[in-house]
């Protein structure tokens, strides 16, 4: 099933993430992308993560659904100007990549060639405005005819915890009009200030129009947590959960961070207008079925729990 | 776009001053009348350029885009954003409200927020911005609004 059909059929969807490599193969995303296969609907495929060269989004997501998963194949607005961007869409398409998530992307200064310069020809909401007029109404950007225009399913991303926290759920709206029909948020810790932000997002009825896949990451070590407090732009991790994850021994703690996402889900599938999570494991794949174990989401391989 | 990097910059107008001024400079048959006149004469054209850019880039530190949206997102240029998001903020704002990028800087888009709810315009937030037409940088964009060049930058409805 795809992801656009499990939204489709309103039961409770998982996606993942894959970092491609720094290198030339796709076997590692291959190997993963079969080690997740059971277990979740569709895959992201991150475009140079952190602004870091990585292998390009298109192709680790082309391995993505050779190896028999859904692809979701992120698409940032940093390196490309609007002429690149629309080819790409267009490339991807013909090649049956169908999920296409949308964002604006680091900034270079955070990776690993901070001399580069950043495009951002167009942001994220003029990106799924593009993607979407190109899709519905045969056009590009320049009002040029397509034949035959592609078919795609897009995305969006959204931080609900990052200031104005007063607007994220109207950016979210200024996406939804744009074309996004699934969103994937930055990750929960804090559940009550996610709670406060749905809540706003069902007040302008954006869950009816757009599926909102909570992201939810599984904590390996203490060292992982700083990382992501201090260096991460747009993290959010409440001091109780940074207390709680000190306080057991360092060789628990990977164990630790499985049951805090897994009670995360939880909690965050009982909120209404939630359609599923977004898991941001990447790098630590194999502890995709313990938190999905954990959270009574699926119980055995490929059995959907609910 | 040009040779200098966005940077995050706090408007030195008061938002309340901003808006009313603006309300003098809408497009009427006499600033149409006058600012194609300024436009046929290519050193008139030049000085008044040149005497915008001077005025908004102390007052706002515009860099010429050219297509300006300050009457609409608070009187915050979001061409000072590094990633020059003229559709609200980013994800990697800081809990402080600081941009991710200049840490000692305010996000233009916190800033544009604040200053746009204080005024009673927040919902000037919701429209939509089509992409930018790079060879307009360095024009004047005082007569671009007054020529309607400048009536398709946003919409409400996409």
């Amino acid at each position: 099933m795809s992801l656009r059909e499990r939204l489709a059929s309103g039961s409770f969807a998982v996606t993942a993430e894959i970092s491609p490599p720094r290198g030339a193969s796709t076997s590692k995303i291959t190997e993963t992308a079969a080690q997740l296969k059971d277990w979740v609907d569709a895959v992201n495929v991150t475009d140079n993560q952190g602004s870091n060269v990585r292998l390009a989004s298109w192709a680790g997501s082309l391995a993505v659904q050779r190896a028999g998963l859904d692809p979701v194949m992120q698409m940032t607005c940093r390196d490309r100007n609007r002429i690149a961007l629309q080819s790409d869409l267009l490339g991807a398409c013909a090649l049956g990549i169908r999920n296409i998530l949308v964002m604006t992307g680091d900034h270079p200064k955070f990776g690993d060639h901070p001399e580069a310069k950043p495009v951002f020809d167009l942001d994220s909401a003029q990106l799924l405005w593009t993607l979407r007029t190109m899709r519905d109404q045969h056009v590009l950007l320049s009002g040029r005819k397509l034949d035959p225009a592609p078919d795609c399913f897009l995305g969006a991303v959204e931080n609900p915890f990052a200031p104005p926290v007063p607007f994220r759920a109207e950016r979210l709206g200024k996406k939804v009009a744009a074309g996004a029909q699934f969103v994937q948020t930055q990750f929960v810790f804090d559940v009550p200030a996610f709670a406060r932000w749905m809540a706003q997002v069902r007040d302008l009825g954006l869950h009816e129009r757009c599926a909102v896949l909570a992201g939810v990451g599984a904590v390996r070590s203490v060292k992982a947590l700083d990382y992501m407090r201090n260096h991460v732009p747009g993290v959010d991790v409440p001091d109780g959960t940074y207390q709680r994850l000190r306080a057991v021994p360092p060789e628990k703690t990977a164990a630790e961070g499985v049951k805090l996402a897994a009670e995360i889900i939880q909690q965050v599938s009982e909120i209404p207008g939630v359609s599923g999570v977004h898991l941001l494991v990447a790098g630590n794949e194999r502890a995709v079925p313990d938190i999905l174990e954990g959270a009574g989401i699926r119980t055995t391989r490929g059995a959907d729990g609910r | 776009m040009t040779a200098a990097s966005p940077v995050p910059v706090h408007p030195r107008l008061s938002a309340r001053v901003a808006y009313r001024v603006q309300r003098v400079l809408r497009p009427t048959a006499g600033y149409r009348w006058l600012s194609a006149r300024i436009e046929a004469a290519g050193p008139v054209r030049a000085l008044f350029t040149g005497a915008e850019r001077q005025t908004k880039e102390a007052l706002f530190g515009c860099r010429m885009c050219g297509q300006c949206t300050l009457p609409v997102t608070g009187y915050v240029c979001p061409m000072g954003c590094p990633k020059e998001l003229r559709n609200g903020p980013c994800g990697g704002v800081s809990a402080d409200g600081s941009c991710e990028v200049y840490p000692d800087r305010r996000c233009v888009w916190v800033e544009a927020y604040d200053r746009a709810a204080q005024a009673g315009r927040a919902a000037d937030l919701r429209l939509l911005h089509r992409p930018i037409d790079h060879r307009r940088w360095g024009q004047s964009s005082w007569l671009n609004y007054w020529q309607g060049r400048d009536d398709d930058l946003w919409t409400g409805e996409p």
